[in-house]
Parts: structure tokens; sequence; C-alpha cells
């Protein structure tokens, strides 16, 4: 047996206290919850997307537990990159003093727009940024997701390295597209420094009774147990498409299942809907649970386990 | 997920105020909330009133609440929940003296716990807030269930003239309870708590949001104040435990 087990996790030249990421769109909406996050446990903290202008969402019912996951469309609820940017800074300077890198998370209508957006975020100097060119939320407002084209993610990659200035960029992926292996290859030929895989996967959910979809969206991203198997092929798919880091998110509950996406290929591992079901010391839980899980397979880190599935 | 209600009887609390008695139960503890939706208009927090049956005390404070109560007896609704954590009772409730402030619409939830708490005997003292005689909710009932209740009013039309955190004093000052409980909205919550800081008592406060996924995640209902930060009313709350 190993007594030490290291759960440091290098990503791109960042040093994450452990490789346990808070997803985007999962309480990052305030500098005081990213810190909360943060203090408990997260090796890093991603923030909710935010695009050029304020926007409220979508009415309720905007998220429900359907049993087997939940599915959400709260529609990019977020105050507009102006806005953002003090919220973030904020943020940013109490986590530097905890020692837990913060990533930003971007959308945009437009290849200009995602530039703008992330031209304006750079100014709170993220470690990162996410570029969420997968929200399957907002189709009819913006149409089909970048993230479905090759070309259309490359372009987005192209414009928001340019407008990052220095900052790394990470491009958020669908999970419904014929080969996310070949679209990751795009995003990173663009530019991208790394791949965040998956974002929810589009569902609906039906009250037989209401005889109604139940998200006011009528459609929304499934997340949860049910999109694991789902994150875990796409992630190995990127994983044997590229050779830069991947954040492997969906349907990560507990220490085994990160495990299982490092297994997949995955350098860090996102968490986002396990908060509805252990609340939001799941971060920590789930960082304790993978060291348990190294220990127990006499492993001394997470490189003795990354990408195992491809050995 | 959601599930089917039919509403069995409607009561009248006050001009604005109806109570809507439901089907079946809910498994649910005093102080959590209930997301109520109605297919096509909209979904919304409501605190739980009484559990078995599942019974809800709705103030028409807009369109939503307008909608239900426009609802008759055998007409449905759907909810989601039970949501958030509890009011918990001392361990040992008998014989203690457990004080409950409601401002407003406060007092709903406040008598689902004061009936748990009269059950399992202990002496309950309930102080009701409101802005007007014609506001003043459910005295009556908890009256009936045992409680003793002291009525404050801004306008004194009813009770004691000012606001419900006098009646908390002089309820204090009276025999120290062994727990304060409160539920209404944030100004008067912070009142209560700095009294019963002031006089070093136990106290539990069930907090108002805007909600929207009752679950943990979307960050809306988060509670901003000086002892709550990164405070999620839905999740963490409704109630804060001092």
């Amino acid at each position: 047996m190993t007594d030490a087990v290291d759960l440091t996790c290098e990503f791109l030249g960042l040093r994450l206290p452990n490789p346990i990421i808070l997803a985007s769109g999962v309480i990052g909406t305030s500098a005081a919850l990213m810190v909360r996050a943060a203090r408990e446990g997260a090796g890093a903290v991603t923030a909710k997307s935010c695009g050029p202008g304020p926007r409220a969402g979508h009415p309720n019912p905007v998220a429900v537990d359907w049993g087997h996951g939940v599915i959400n469309a709260i529609g990019l609820s977020n105050p507009g990159a102006v806005a953002e940017v003090a919220l973030l800074a904020d943020a940013q300077a109490r986590l530097r003093s905890l020692g837990v890198p913060l990533i930003a998370s971007v959308f945009g209508g437009t290849v200009e727009e995602f530039a703008t957006v992330a031209r304006i975020v750079s100014g709170a100097d993220p470690d990162l940024i996410e570029v969420n060119v997968s929200c399957p939320n907002v189709a009819d407002e913006f149409g089909t997701p970048f993230a479905a084209s090759c070309a259309d993610a490359a372009a987005v990659t192209e414009a928001v390295k340019v407008a990052a200035v220095g900052i790394p960029i990470s491009l958020k992926l669908a999970p419904n597209v014929p080969s996310i292996g070949r679209i990751a290859a795009a995003v990173v030929e663009a530019g991208a420094d790394a791949i965040t895989a998956i974002n929810t996967m589009p569902g609906m959910v039906i009250n037989a009774d209401a005889g109604r979809p139940v998200l006011s969206n009528r459609v929304g991203g499934l997340s949860g147990p049910a999109l694991k198997p789902i994150a875990l092929r796409c992630v190995a798919e990127v994983a044997s498409a590229v050779e830069v880091p991947i954040i492997g998110t969906g349907g990560v509950m507990t220490g085994r299942d990160a495990a299982e996406m490092l297994m997949a290929g995955a350098t860090a591992v996102g968490v986002g809907t396990a908060v509805w079901y252990r609340g939001v010391s799941v971060l920590g839980e789930i960082a304790d649970e993978l060291c348990a899980f190294l220990r127990g397979s006499d492993c001394a880190g997470l490189g003795d386990i990354r990408g195992r599935i491809f050995e | 997920m959601h599930r089917t209600y039919t509403v069995t009887e409607i009561r009248d609390e006050n001009y604005r105020t109806k109570t809507l008695v439901l089907d079946r139960a809910l498994i649910a503890k005093p102080g959590q909330f209930a997301m109520v939706w109605l297919p096509g208009v909209d979904e919304r927090p409501f605190s739980i009133a009484a559990a078995s049956p599942l019974t809800l005390t709705v103030v028409a404070v807009g369109p939503f609440s307008e909608r239900l109560h426009q609802l008759g007896e055998g007409e449905r609704l759907w909810v989601r929940g039970p949501l958030g954590q509890p009011f918990e009772l001392p361990a040992q409730p008998s014989g203690k003296r457990l004080v409950m402030v409601g401002g407003g619409y406060g007092v709903a939830p406040l008598r689902f716990l004061a009936r748990e708490a009269l059950t399992a005997n202990a002496a309950v003292e309930v102080c009701i807030g409101a802005r007007t005689a014609a506001d003043v909710l459910l005295a009556e009932r908890l009256v009936m269930d045992g409680a003793v209740v002291r009525v404050m009013t801004e306008d004194g039309s009813r009770g004691g003239r000012g606001l419900v955190t006098a009646a908390l004093e002089a309820a204090v000052l009276e025999a120290r309870p062994a727990s304060v409980y409160a539920c209404g909205p944030v100004p008067m919550l912070e009142a209560v708590e700095s009294r019963c800081l002031a006089h070093g008592l136990p106290y539990q406060l069930s907090w108002e949001a805007r909600m929207r996924c009752g679950m943990g995640l979307c960050g809306t209902c988060e509670v901003h104040g000086r002892r709550r930060e990164g405070w999620l009313a839905c999740s963490d709350g409704p109630v804060s435990v001092s």
C-alpha cells in the first residue's frame, strides 16, 4: 500500500490542489459562493457563463430531478460581461489567497460577441477562460450551438484566443454531435489550450398528468448520473483525438466516478449536479474519495490512473 | 419530479389569504418548502402549512398566487418537494417554552411548527405582526391549537401598536424561552436576530428569497447579509440555525 497519495493536479501550468473543479452553471454566480466552493474543497472553481449583456433566463420550472438525473434550462442567466468582470475580480482576489484557480466562462451569439466577452472578462485575470459553445438551452435565440460544427467552433476559438491575450482557453463541447473527436481536433488546431467535455445532453421530460413538458423551455440539458456513460465515451474520444488536457465533466457523483473520468483520459474532473445530490461539501468529499480510491489501488498520484483505459 | 395533487378543501383566512387542503400527504417537516407548479403558468416556492394532508396557505401577492386562488375544489396542481432545511425542535420539547415570531404571512409555516411543538407538550407563544387587523393571519387557529398569541399591528388596529419585535421582547422578559423561531420579511428577521443575540437566546430564522431551481444549483436565492455569506435559502435554508 502507498502511504501518501498526491492529488495535486498540474493543468496548463496551473497547480490545482486536487483535480475536482466546480463546473460552470452551478453556484458560480457570486464571489461568496465561489469562495465557498473553494473552501469546501474544490481544486478550481468555474464561474457561471456570462455573455455580452444581462439575461434573466427562462421562467420556472427551470430544473427538476427526473429520477435518474437532473434536467435544466436556466437560460444562461447572467449579469452581462461588464458586471461579471467585477464579480470575477473580487472572486479571483479571494481565491488566489486560497491557492484555488478561477475559471471564467463566456458565451456569445456571434463569433464577435464571444471575442468581446472574452476580452472584457480577461480584465479580471482569470486563470483560464472556458468557452461555452455548447449551451443547449437557448436555441430559440442563438440557433444551433457553435459546438455542432468544426468550422464554427474553430472560428470562435480563433477569435477568443486573440481576445484573451495570454490567458489559456478551454472549449466546452457538446455531446450531441456525430464526432466530438473531430470537433476537438478542429478547436485545438484553431488554438484551444484545453477541452472541457461535456456540456449537458439535450432532452425533454414530460409530466403525463399535466400532459406537458416540465420545463418552461420545454427542452433542457440532462445532467447527473444518467449523463456519466455519455461523458466517459466523449472524454475517451477526445483523449484519442487531441493531446491537450481535458476537464472531464458529466455525471460525476463520487470519487470513484472521478477516477473513471481520469481513466478515460481527463486531466481534471468537473463536478456540478452532484451539489444537488450531496450538497456543496461534495466537492471536497469527492476529492477525499478519489484519494481513498487511489490509496486502495496502490497508486501514488493521478498520473497512475490517467488514461488507463488506453493502456 | 412533480407529484400531482387535487384540491379537496379551500378555506378563507383573511381578505387576501386562502388555505388549500390537498388530497394526500407530503412527507415534510415544519420550515421546509415545496415548489408549486401550474403547467403553462409558473412554478413558485411555498412554505408548507401542514404535511398530512399537504396544506398550503397562499397569499394573493401576484399573478401566480392569484391563479392559485382561482383553483376550485377538485382542480389539480403539481408539487416538487419537500425542499430545504426544516426548523428543529429541542431534543426534549416537553415543558419547554418556545417563542415564535411571524411577520405578515410568515405565520403559516410557524403554525405547522407550533402544532408539532404543542403535540410534544411544549409551551408555545406566537407573536404575530401585521400591518393592520385585516392582515392578521391564523391568530384564532393558533389559539384553538393551544398556543398563547400576542398580536402587534403597525396601525394599532388590533393588539399592540408597533412592530412584532416589541411582542417578542415582552414574551422574552416574561419568561426566558428555550428557543426563538421566526419567519417573515428580512428586516424583521434581522431585528429578531439582534434581540436574540442581545438576550443570548438560541434562534432559528426562516428566510424568504426568490427561488428558481430550488435545488441549490442556480444561485438565485443567495442571501446576503452580515452573518451569512454564500448562503442559499433553498438548500442551506430556508431555516438558519444560530
